[in-house]
């Protein structure tokens, strides 16, 4: 017998560790659903970390109105199958009560509109810790980002007012109306988090694995051909074998050439990959520090 | 069932955290960037971002350096001012970098990232020697008992790869070692920038025997960094799930924090004392026949014991000091100064309680190890012994003997802010 566990045991540890600190420490929290993998990582986790009792937070889902149709099909399969609780945010209702504007033009994204309607539905749910599913290794900004982020009443992340955290204490405490951002995965790589599920033999949405989908191209990303994007006159439809490499909007979900119809062989591909998981993301791209603006903002 | 088959190769690799410290300027950024971009862990659009910005600058080649640097401001100032993560993975393990910066002002993060290290690498630049900050990062090192310290002696490119330079450099550091308390300490001559001794064996120093920076990494050991041989449960939290068909269900879940449990243990419960057995130790995955650090479990126990968060399981002929009074190694985190007789809020494993400062024994100089017993003023970044009195017992093991029952922080009351690190003497 051999006294330690493997990477994938030890993170899958740690996590569990986060997520029942956070049931301890806090009243009221919530997970933020985005439907990738990160965030189903994170759900699967949490019904390990409470088995056999229920998940004792709900899911918060803010649907955009621009998700792949697949995505809340996986959705509502998850919450039914696992017995969870799930509240969902409209950014197409903000949008018609007119309380957010709908961006204009070729590029037009609701990305920055999920943040409105984010911190509105924590504030009317009265929530105290958020967990995501962000992960350090996804981008610069996110390297220095703690598993107990801080946030003021405004919702806002200052990188110079975080807590230090040291061995495996965590310290939550906040004064009323502050609430914290909770990153249970903060320590998997990409590559961990398909591992770990590949092992666990955890289902998938579709959206991962090879399919045929009518595509176009614009400034060298795939985009899915939807009703939600104005295509311009020189941008020509066709049909490929693709796949997602992260799930989000269809708007500005670059999606990827790829045969890739297991997890085995998506695990080959990214494990030979030389381009970041983000990079397929046509938002990111905006510029270099968008990230880090977002979060500031509150997005994350 | 479940497949084992489709990732044989890296099943079975280890979790390794390490930390840099150095002085500014002594190529930390820029041995981190080394060793992200040789163990192929930089994606070509990061590589080609950062070649950008090189050429944009008027660097010649590529600046690893920027591959670690984080946020815009920092960006703007050229420096790292707080830990930052960072990850690679070779076939046999996987990394956990906390990159920690130099500057006298920041102990504090450096005893942040030291806080959860296996191996601490410590920089130096040959050009310069040994210096106070050297001085001061080791004795962090040996403070938070980080198992394992490498010194890397870097530059040596600006030194004509000299032996003679390495052996002095490397009898000063071992002369000041001995008064510290480290267990194992390598040397390794190495080029950040050109790469020599880092992944591949140097051809410009023959005269070094040793193993590569990143060898060694990969080799060193670390299964026995964890304490297994005294049992400490702290429970975490406590599972009940009120269905019919887990009625009278009630595990206590947590993550071992010493020792190795096994199902049938006579252990006992703190701080009530009563005795019992462990009926059953589960995971989702199923039961366990036995669970040793870091594993999160959930354990049940014969007897309808009231135990919550807070509690601790631990083996009846080994049990932890039980003690309201307590003395502690702090690092003190915060800009307001330690309060002498201050209330303040601990954190020990999972639980929490308040406490008095009831004395400054000493600061002691982070530089020279000097105990400055008339000292009373603890500011930002100070080491300092100190004597706490909880308000209830706390159930410690000295740090040296483990790190997890051994440490506590301080937060305090008005503005929720950690503002201590401690260690159990
Ligand atoms: N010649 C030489 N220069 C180095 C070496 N390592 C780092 N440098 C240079 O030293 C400077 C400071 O390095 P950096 O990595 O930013 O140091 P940090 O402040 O410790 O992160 C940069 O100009 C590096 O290019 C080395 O091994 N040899």
């Amino acid at each position: 017998m051999k006294y330690y566990l493997n990477h994938l045991e030890e993170l899958e540890s740690e996590s569990i560790f986060i997520l029942r600190e956070v049931a301890a420490q806090f009243e009221n929290p919530v997970i933020l659903f985005s439907g990738g993998k990160d965030s189903i990582l994170m759900v699967y986790l949490a019904i390990k970390a409470f088995h056999p009792a229920r998940v004792p937070f709900p899911l918060l889902h803010i649907d955009t109105g621009h998700n792949f149709p697949e995505t809340l099909e996986y959705r509502d399969w998850l919450v039914n199958h696992y017995n969870l609780r799930m509240n969902v945010g409209s950014v197409q209702k903000a949008i018609d009560e007119g309380k957010i504007k709908e961006e204009k033009g070729f590029n037009a994204s609701r990305n920055n509109l999920q943040t409105y309607v984010l911190l509105d539905e924590l504030e009317k749910g009265k929530y105290d810790a958020a967990l995501g599913g962000g992960r350090r290794d996804e981008e610069k900004a996110r390297a220095k980002e703690r598993f107990f982020s801080h946030r003021d009443e405004f919702g806002q992340w200052d990188p110079k007012n975080q807590r230090p955290e040291l061995w495996n204490l965590f310290n939550g405490r906040k004064h009323f109306g502050e609430h914290f951002r909770v990153f249970p995965i903060s320590n998997w790589t990409e590559l961990d988090v398909w591992r770990y599920l590949a092992v666990e033999e955890f289902p998938l949405p579709n959206l991962y694995f090879a399919h045929m989908r009518k595509v176009f191209e614009r400034d060298g990303v795939l985009l899915p051909d939807c009703e939600y994007i104005t295509r311009r006159p020189d941008e020509m439809v066709k049909e490929e074998l693709i796949r997602c490499r992260t799930i989000g909007d269809m708007t500005c979900t670059g999606v990827w050439r790829s045969s890739a119809s297991t997890i085995e062989d998506i695990i080959q591909e990214v494990a030979v990959s030389r381009l970041t998981e983000r990079g397929g993301r046509a938002d990111d791209k905006r510029s270099e520090t968008s990230m880090e603006d977002r979060k500031k903002q509150g997005y994350f | 069932m479940k497949q084992q088959n489709l990732i044989t190769t890296d099943k079975y690799i280890e979790l390794l955290r390490f930390t840099t410290a150095g002085s500014v300027d002594d190529g930390k950024s820029t041995l981190i960037g080394r060793l992200l971009y040789d163990s192929k862990s930089i994606f070509q659009d990061q590589y080609d971002a950062i070649e950008e910005v090189s050429k944009r600058r008027g660097e010649e080649g590529v600046n690893f350096a920027l591959l670690t640097d984080g946020l815009k401001a920092e960006r703007e100032q050229g420096i790292t001012i707080d830990v930052a993560y960072r990850y690679f993975t070779t076939p046999k393990r996987k990394f956990i970098i906390a990159d920690t910066p130099g500057h006298i002002q920041y102990t504090r993060n450096m005893v942040t990232g030291a806080s959860t290290a296996n191996v601490a690498l410590v920089l130096i630049d040959a050009r310069q020697g040994v210096l106070e900050q050297t001085r001061r990062h080791a004795i962090i090192a040996s403070l938070l008992q980080i198992p394992h310290l490498v010194i890397c002696i870097n530059k040596m490119d600006l030194v004509d790869y000299s032996q003679e330079i390495y052996d002095r450099i490397h009898d000063e550091f071992e002369a000041f070692a001995g008064k510290l308390d480290v267990h194992d300490v390598s040397f390794i001559p190495i080029s950040a920038l050109r790469g020599d001794n880092v992944v591949d064996r140097s051809p410009n120093m023959p005269w070094y025997e040793g193993s590569t920076l990143l060898y060694y990494l990969e080799n060193v050991h670390i299964a026995s960094d964890y304490n297994f041989i005294d049992c400490r449960f702290p429970v975490q939290y406590v599972v009940r799930p009120y269905t019919d068909e887990y009625h009278d269900y009630r595990g206590y879940a947590g993550r071992i924090a010493g020792g190795i449990f096994k199902k049938g243990d006579e252990v006992m419960l703190l701080p009530s004392g009563f005795t019992t057995k462990i009926s059953k130790i589960e995971t989702y995955d199923g039961e366990l026949e036995e669970a040793f650090p870091p594993m999160s479990v959930t354990m049940h126990i014969e007897d309808d014991f009231d135990v919550s968060r807070g509690d601790m399981i631990v083996r009846v002929n080994n049990v932890p000091r039980q003690d309201q009074d307590v003395d502690l190694m702090i690092c003190w985190f915060n800009e307001r100064p330690l309060r002498e007789n201050g209330k303040y809020l601990l954190r020990h494993t999972t639980k929490e309680a308040r406490c008095i400062i009831r004395e400054v024994r000493y600061r002691m100089d982070v530089n020279t190890l000097h105990r400055d017993v008339a000292s009373k003023q603890i500011n930002m970044n100070d080491i300092a012994r100190i004597t706490i009195r909880s308000t209830v017992p706390l159930f410690v093991d000295a740090y040296n003997k483990n790190r997890i029952t051994g440490s506590v922080i301080l937060i305090d009351e008005g503005t929720n802010e950690t503002v201590a690190a401690g260690m159990v003497i």
